[in-house]
């Protein structure tokens, strides 16, 4: 999977790069415009991760020209402006998703995740990990072939684990992206524990082979057994 | 009041003085000359009178007015001497109106012979109260016909006149500085109104240069703080990750993180409300808070359930709004959080959906708050950190913005009344 990364702050580039290569994607950087219309001109990319702001030129205009040339871009706008009319203007220039700054390691993950099955959807939607298929589409969740029944909530947690499965979920990403952008006023995120408890209950009574640890209390990572 | 009717008001007062001022210089200049007059007659026909009394030696006779308008007394000539002519008003009765009238009457003596005699001729005079009453009553009704003709001229003519100011007005009400439309324009020639455009779109281009400059300046804010923030998060989320890091400092890191995370949320909160002061938010759609309500306790019923705390919603009418849906929810969510998250163990939240209000109740502390400052920002009720304090100022500002009225009042229960009406 290749990835373009359009991203003029060095260090924030570097992270997101570091992040992804952990999933073992290929990412390729470009910091300004230029180099941006070059290499989307020159190359194909899985997906492309668009900062709006850039030094020479705006990011928009890249994904107009992306649009023009029918090159099926696959774009995740990435905006510190929380602006609405962005948002539309993207969306409505063929832009895949919007992720606005700062955002959660796990939550891109997910994003480009999506990106990806959308784009190679043949069919199934499914994700498989070790004894295990959840079914996006019909939304249930088999062991071994065997159903077992989730709640609404406790199958986009188990989404989201798988889909960044082995990385560090923590707390205020995993709130953020089940119960929505405004619950992370909520003093605490005991909730999620109690949450988190029914859903490790259920894995271990139907045998499913993967595991949500707890890391250090900041968060929780899903493994294989 | 109306400009129309300040202006009759004064115009009816000024010219009701004027024409009483006016009237009373009349009147008394009117007695002045017909006294005048009269006198010169009185003296012209003393003048025939004496005249007469050198051939007709009969007038001597003429003791009583009788039919004629004089009477010829002898007088002492010590009294003739030391008499001048003098005009008096008196009363006399007359035959035809049975009735005692005004008269003016002049008072002269004079030498026939040897013989001294006092001469008296009157003539009838106008009766002043007569005078008077006509005055008034004309004077009535030139003040009557004055304010009626006034009225309609002020009506026609003021309407016609001010006609381009109202169009003017009308535009202003609903000009929004916002969007982009077109400057108010004033028809006519009429210079003051010209001046008035001038100047209100002087006004207009400069506050929506410093409205789009105050926009950048959110917009370019919010994108310096959000990278760093950005940056700083998904390092310390991919420091994080590393097995090396040890339990001891995965821990500290956890902790600036969650710092990072609440000055991440109360960038987002300033932010929020500094748009909605800037009404940059303009996008209205019937917004339905049944559905709102029942979306937000959805997403809530996590945490309220965790605290134990219940959630009931009672629909007593239909409310809609026409607003940004957006703000909506978040006015809706912001309170329900606040519900739940100031409440107790085992505590309720009741939500009321009535006709033009939204209520919500809940339980929570024995005392009520201090709702003076309960809007304001970072007024924080808990000593919790996690709260930015700006939750029920975000709720505030949206219903300044929308005209609502947003009420705390306490009866055993904190109670939130958002008025819509």
């Amino acid at each position: 999977m290749k990835i373009l990364l359009i991203e003029d702050e060095p260090e924030l580039a570097a992270t997101i790069k570091a992040s992804l290569e952990k999933e073992l994607f290929l990412v390729e950087h470009a910091a300004d415009f230029d180099s941006a219309m070059e290499k989307v001109s020159l190359y194909e990319y899985d997906c492309i991760l668009l900062d709006i702001m850039l030094p020479g030129g705006s990011g928009l205009e890249i994904l107009e020209e992306l649009k023009k040339s029918n090159i099926s871009g696959n774009v995740i706008i990435i905006s510190a402006k929380d602006s609405l009319d962005d948002k539309l203007t993207g969306l409505g220039l063929g832009a895949d998703d919007y992720l606005t700054k700062p955002f959660h390691i796990a939550e891109l993950n997910a994003r480009i995740k999506a990106v990806f099955r959308r784009k190679n959807l043949s069919g199934s939607n499914q994700i498989a990990t070790a004894n295990t298929n959840l079914d996006l589409s019909e939304r249930t969740f088999s062991v071994d072939g065997l159903l077992f029944p989730l709640n609404r909530k406790e199958f986009d947690i188990l989404n989201y684990f798988l889909v960044n499965k082995n990385r560090l979920i923590t707390k205020n990403a995993l709130a953020e992206h089940v119960w929505g952008d405004h619950i992370d006023q909520a003093d605490n995120f005991d909730f999620i524990y109690y949450q988190i408890k029914n859903l490790r209950k259920k894995l271990q009574s139907s045998d499913a082979k993967i595991e949500i640890q707890s890391i250090y209390g900041v968060g929780y990572k899903l493994v294989e057994l | 009041m109306k400009l129309l009717n300040q202006s009759l008001k004064y115009l009816s007062i000024s010219i009701f003085l004027i024409v009483s001022i006016w009237s009373a210089i009349f009147y008394f200049n009117m007695l002045d000359e017909i006294h005048d007059s009269i006198d010169d007659g009185l003296d012209n026909y003393k003048l025939l009178i004496i005249n007469r009394t050198a051939d007709d030696e009969q007038i001597f006779e003429k003791k009583d007015f009788e039919e004629g308008n004089f009477t010829i007394h002898q007088i002492p000539e010590k009294e003739a001497l030391g008499m001048r002519d003098y005009f008096t008003d008196t009363l006399l009765y007359m035959q035809n109106e049975d009735d005692l009238e005004p008269v003016r009457m002049l008072t002269s003596a004079f030498k026939h012979g040897e013989k001294y005699y006092q001469l008296t001729v009157f003539n009838s005079t106008v009766e002043e109260d007569d005078l008077i009453e006509d005055l008034f009553y004309s004077i009535i009704w030139l003040y009557v016909i004055l304010v009626v003709s006034i009225v309609l001229i002020n009506n026609v003519v003021l309407k016609r006149l001010w006609k381009p100011f109202y169009s003017l007005l009308n535009e202003l009400k609903s000009y929004r500085i916002d969007k982009e439309t077109p400057l108010p324009q004033v028809t006519g020639e009429t210079k003051e109104f010209r001046e008035l455009e001038i100047a209100v779109n002087a006004l207009i281009i400069r506050a929506r240069e410093t409205f789009y400059n105050q926009k950048k300046f959110t917009e370019n804010a919010s994108h310096e703080l959000q990278t760093p923030l950005a940056i700083i998060s998904t390092k310390l989320e991919l420091m994080l990750e590393k097995e090396s890091l040890g339990a001891e400092n995965a821990e500290n890191v956890g902790q600036i993180l969650q710092t990072i995370q609440r000055l991440t949320r109360l960038n987002k909160s300033l932010l929020l409300l500094s748009k909605i002061e800037n009404r940059q938010f303009n996008e209205a759609a019937e917004v339905d808070f049944a559905k709102l309500v029942n979306q937000s306790v959805e997403d809530l019923e996590d945490f309220a359930g965790f605290r134990n705390v219940e959630i009931t919603v009672d629909k007593f009418a239909i409310l809609s709004y026409q607003m940004d849906e957006s703000l909506a929810s978040i006015l809706v969510s912001n309170l329900l959080r606040n519900a739940i998250f100031h409440n107790v163990e085992g505590g309720k939240v009741q939500v009321e959906i009535q006709e033009n209000s939204l209520r919500i109740r809940n339980t929570g502390k024995h005392e009520a708050l201090d709702s003076s400052k309960i809007f304001d920002r970072f007024q924080k009720e808990t000593s919790s950190n996690s709260s930015t304090g700006l939750g029920l100022a975000i709720v505030h500002a949206i219903c300044k913005l929308y005209g609502f009225e947003v009420k705390y009042s306490f009866d055993g229960a904190h109670c939130f009344k958002v008025n819509m009406g």
